[in-house]
């Protein structure tokens, strides 16, 4: 039965995923201490070590959303026994079990952070940590030289987490007497064996997330980890990952000590850049991943949504539902949490895929704006693309034109024969064309053109353009980044539900009296589109010298060659006499006498 | 003789109308190698869009093409492809009659042992259905006829020109160089071949003493600057302005647009030193029209091979060169197959011209479209590229004169001691 549940599970994932856990299974089956005869509980014993993955999606009421991970790792043994070496890791990483092995440490807790944690907005957050990196560890009371210790271990822990930590030094370590009292077992209280420091510039990215997903015993192949893609992770107003290692007890009397270690991940989506202002949060939008699985190696997996401030479904809804519902007391606050268990078939339903779905309710009366614009390049590669515009007319039955004003630079070669308007799928000729086309380095394109936008519509304007090849000098110091387009300019007079005031000498307050109102059925109004960023192709820059040699080469054989051929005559080539022989002619010819 | 042309003539007109009618039109059309800001379809579209909305097509920087270019294609627009395909038949019916006139002045005042240097009338024979095939059958021709691009309209100006010098029409000739170089200012230095073949045809010794060769000459050179002001001032009159002139000529020889191309210019001045800019600019354009006179006084008595020997350093020197006109200079090739005996290097050339063809693609696509190689790439092989039409052509010369050198020789010389001789330049 347990190895048919082993087969299904590993048909989802990949070969080198399945080979590391058909491995970590087949050891906790025990079928090799069986086969020599050591009893059941002793090889039990000898690989206990659980693992358990747990996320916390909390509603914040700024309209952001945190989510917190935490991984946990319980592991049976003693890496600071003297004269036993540990050597067979199963789910703990065996580069962090080396570490704590070889510079005696005790506790070992290490942050990485980018943002800052607003408290007045979002409440307390679970793991707290500071802005960039941030390092503490207590060593084992047995070290001698401990600030030797913890230079080594900064130095490795650096390479661990591709993260520059060796910039730890004396300069900027401590050893607090007071606020970092062992998290775990231990009852030194010695602050001599205590060392702090913190990175506040030390950035976070993608370098620093995969080897943290490396130390997990799925990876990020399954379970919660695959939600972890870096584009999105990153994309947020906070995000903090940690690894955190301490002795502790195994049971409640305490009589035997296991290592714990946990590795915590909390994140912040910001209800604007991620969330693109709608009030409504899924798995798919704030990691643009689903889940399909538990990880096989957890004994427990967990998804907690905190429903605290959502008794009666009222302010928003979950789905799908869950019908395990806890409570926890966290952060002095008793709080009420709908459970999703992963290691549960049922959760996934029948697309074996979990999307938790969180949408509030009565927000989408947004006061739609009657005329708005978006503007966007599409094709690939550097050789051309197009420009497209979008004109959203959102007045239900009003059609009105527009003026649209493109101003383009001249290295972008636009072809106005390429210029077509479309709404609703049909053709939408403008009235009104004015093109400038551009002079190289001297003036940009201008296109200035009247379109009339029909009532509730989308209307796009696409024009294909070539990029052109600069001079060296014409580039930026930074070619890579791109050119700047600057944002289009539409101009319209928008009908208006409310009749206008066209006497401009009345007093008025100054945020109306901008632009001037000739009618009382229209306004005036400018909508600017985004700027565009294009790339160029460029030449390489480090080769002036270079390709005037090797152009300049070429060139001169086509001229050599035609200089030897038009300058110079066949003739027959007469061998001339071996070296001796000359000199011997020469020698005769002074003597005067018959050369040879 | 003429079914063999025909069958010739319908497997070409066929590939191209499958390929016209194919998605591969839109792809070939756009490919730098064999459009360049001259010549490309897109840029005449766009010149009559222009023309269309009123604006002059001069006053921006897309449109070089000449005037009467306008004027054809604004009413020839629709049957595009059927112009080009046209316009590539009638060059590759030159070689008819200019066959016959190559044999005729081939007369037998040669030593006896040359006789297997000298061509026989079997193989002049089957040379003009060669030359189409050479034209028509090309990969190069079939790309620029199906791009639209209008080299091939420059090419066949150019064939016209070649047709009514060797028929021996003065003023023809004069008329369609002056098209010629009206389209684009390098065929002015096939005035001195063309100059040098009627005088031979009217048997006036060029020599600078006599009055005959003077009285010619001027006559020539009226009327082909006439010519060329006629049609400059028409174009003039079709559009009203002089706009054209910095647009197409000054285009031309300043090179502003550093558009990617198989030549020598965009590379260079994309990375020259502004200080230095306008020097090489000179130095450059010099260059095409340096080898004239040197050229015509060793070839004078040679005025076919100087016309081919003009055509194949235009194509290679000038500021927009594109596939096309390399097809102009290679289509000559097969005329001159008496030569193979003679060349050095035709493997080596040919295998750099195969495997450059076939890497211009590929590191295009590296550079613009993966990413993962830089200008550098597709520049070392226009360099290598460059480099093996150099070495065609001066091995075709170097050949051309070896043949002459026996001719007047003998082809089995023999040293003082009777050993057989090595022949060396020097």
């Amino acid at each position: 039965m347990a190895t048919r549940h082993l087969f299904i599970e590993l048909q989802t994932l990949n070969r080198r995923a399945k080979l590391k856990i058909i491995f970590a299974k087949f050891q906790c089956l025990c079928i090799i201490p069986a086969l020599v005869g050591v009893d059941k509980k002793t090889c039990i014993q000898f690989c206990l070590c659980t693992f358990q993955e747990e996320m916390v999606i909390r509603p914040l009421y700024s309209g952001d959303i945190y989510a917190s991970f935490q991984f946990r790792t319980q592991w049976d043994t003693d890496f600071l026994h003297d004269g036993k070496k540990v050597s067979h890791y199963r789910l703990f990483p065996k580069s962090l079990g080396q570490v704590l092995s070889k510079f005696s440490v005790r506790e070992l807790h290490i942050s990485f952070t980018q943002g800052y944690w607003r408290t007045m907005q979002w409440g307390q957050p679970f793991i707290p940590s500071p802005p960039g990196a941030e390092l503490w560890v207590w060593f084992h009371h047995t070290v001698t030289d401990v600030d030797g210790n913890w230079k080594e271990l900064t130095n490795v822990l650096s390479g661990i987490f591709c993260a520059s930590l060796n910039f730890i030094d004396s300069t900027n370590t401590v050893e607090p007497s007071a606020s970092f009292k062992p998290l775990g077992l231990g009852n030194a209280t010695d602050h001599r064996f205590l060392r702090y420091a913190t990175l506040p510039r030390e950035i976070v990215c993608t370098e620093n997330l995969t080897p943290w997903k490396k130390l997990l015993p799925c990876g990020s192949k399954a379970g919660l980890a695959v939600l972890m893609k870096s584009e999105k992770l990153f994309h947020s107003s906070f995000h903090s990952q940690a690894v955190h290692i301490r002795p502790v007890c195994k049971d409640w009397q305490c009589t035997s000590t296991a290592w714990e270690l946990r590795q915590t991940l909390n994140v912040v989506f910001d209800l604007y850049t991620s969330g693109q202002g709608k009030k409504e949060w899924s798995l798919f939008k704030m990691f643009s991943r689903t889940l399909t699985e538990a990880c096989p190696l957890a004994s427990s997996s967990k998804i907690y949504v905190d429903v605290t401030d959502n008794p009666g479904g009222e302010l928003f809804d979950l789905s799908p539902s869950s019908p395990l519902i806890s409570t926890a007391v966290v952060l002095g606050d008793r709080r009420t949490y709908s459970v999703y268990d992963l290691t549960k078939k049922e959760t996934f339903g029948q697309l074996r895929s979990l999307n938790l779905l969180l949408r509030w309710k009565g927000e989408n009366d947004m006061l739609r704006p009657p005329l708005h614009a978006e503007r966007y390049v599409s094709g690939f590669g550097l050789q051309k693309g197009e420009i497209h515009t979008c004109l959203y007319n959102s007045h239900p039955y009003r059609a009105y034109p527009v003026l649209l004003l493109d101003s383009l630079p001249w290295y972008l070669r636009l072809y106005v024969h390429t210029l077509t308007v479309t709404s609703k799928t049909r053709e939408n000729k403008p009235s009104y064309i004015h093109y400038q086309p551009s002079k190289d380095r001297l003036r940009p394109h201008l296109l200035e053109m009247l379109v009339q936008l029909p009532p509730h519509s989308v209307t796009e304007v696409t024009v294909q353009f070539e990029r052109a090849l600069l001079k060296w000098t014409e580039y930026t110091p930074d070619p890579n980044h791109g050119f700047y387009i600057g944002s289009s300019v539409i101009s319209a007079l928008v009908p208006s539900i409310v009749a206008m005031d066209t006497n401009s000498t009345r007093d008025r307050p100054l945020f109306s009296s901008f632009f001037p109102t000739k009618e009382e059925s229209s306004y005036f109004m400018r909508v600017y589109t985004e700027p565009l960023l294009v790339n160029l192709p460029t030449p390489d820059f480090s080769m002036p010298y270079n390709v005037i040699c090797l152009t300049c080469t070429v060139v001169a054989v086509g001229y050599g060659s035609f200089y030897n051929l038009l300058t110079r005559t066949f003739q027959v080539d007469e061998p001339s006499a071996p070296l001796a022989k000359r000199l011997a002619n020469i020698i005769r010819r002074l003597r005067g006498v018959p050369l040879l | 003789m003429a079914a063999p042309l025909t069958l010739v003539l319908i497997l070409s007109v066929t590939i191209r109308a499958v390929l016209f009618r194919s998605s591969l039109a839109e792809l070939i059309s756009e490919r730098v190698e064999v459009v360049s800001p001259l010549n490309a379809w897109k840029r005449v579209v766009e010149g009559l869009a222009l023309l269309d909305l009123g604006v002059s097509p001069y006053s921006g920087d897309v449109f070089h093409e000449t005037p009467l270019v306008i004027y054809l294609f604004h009413f020839v627009v629709d049957y595009a492809e059927i112009v080009f395909m046209v316009s590539t038949f009638e060059f590759s019916g030159k070689y008819n009659l200019f066959i016959k006139q190559k044999y005729a002045l081939e007369a037998d005042r040669y030593p006896h042992d040359c006789l297997e240097l000298m061509r026989s009338p079997k193989e002049m024979h089957y040379i003009p259905l060669k030359v189409a095939m050479f034209y028509l059958l090309n990969p190069f021709t079939i790309l620029s006829c199906v791009a639209k691009s209008t080299c091939g309209l420059n090419n066949a100006v150019m064939a016209l020109f070649i047709l009514s010098t060797l028929k021996g029409s003065a003023l023809l000739s004069a008329i369609f160089l002056a098209l010629a170089t009206y389209q684009s200012i390098y065929p002015l230095t096939l005035f001195a071949p063309g100059l040098l073949f009627l005088l031979q045809r009217l048997y006036i010794p060029v020599n600078p003493c006599r009055s005959r060769f003077w009285f010619f000459t001027v006559q020539y050179s009226v009327m082909f600057i006439g010519s060329l002001l006629v049609i400059v001032c028409l174009s003039f009159f079709l559009l009203g302005s002089w706009d054209f002139i910095p647009s197409v000529y000054g285009f031309i020889l300043s090179v502003p647009d550093l558009t990617p191309n198989i030549g020598l210019f965009w590379y260079f001045f994309a990375e020259m030193f502004e200080h230095f800019r306008f020097f090489f600019i000179c130095v450059f354009q010099i260059n095409v029209f340096f080898y004239t006179i040197p050229l015509s006084v060793k070839l004078k008595e040679h005025p076919v091979f100087l016309i081919f020997m003009q055509i194949a350093i235009i194509s290679i020197f000038k500021s927009y060169p594109t596939v096309g006109d390399i097809a102009l200079y290679m289509a000559f090739l097969p005329v001159w197959s008496h030569l193979y005996r003679f060349l050095r290097n035709i493997f080596l050339v040919s295998c750099v011209l195969l495997a450059c063809t076939a890497l211009f693609p590929v590191l295009w696509h590296l550079w613009i479209y993966a990413g993962s190689a830089n200008s550098n790439f597709y520049y070392a092989i226009t360099l290598l590229f460059n480099v093996g039409q150099i070495l065609l052509v001066s091995d075709y010369f170097y050949a051309y004169l070896r043949r002459e050198h026996h001719l007047s020789q003998g082809l089995y010389l023999r040293r003082k001691d009777g050993s057989e001789a090595t022949l060396v330049l020097k």
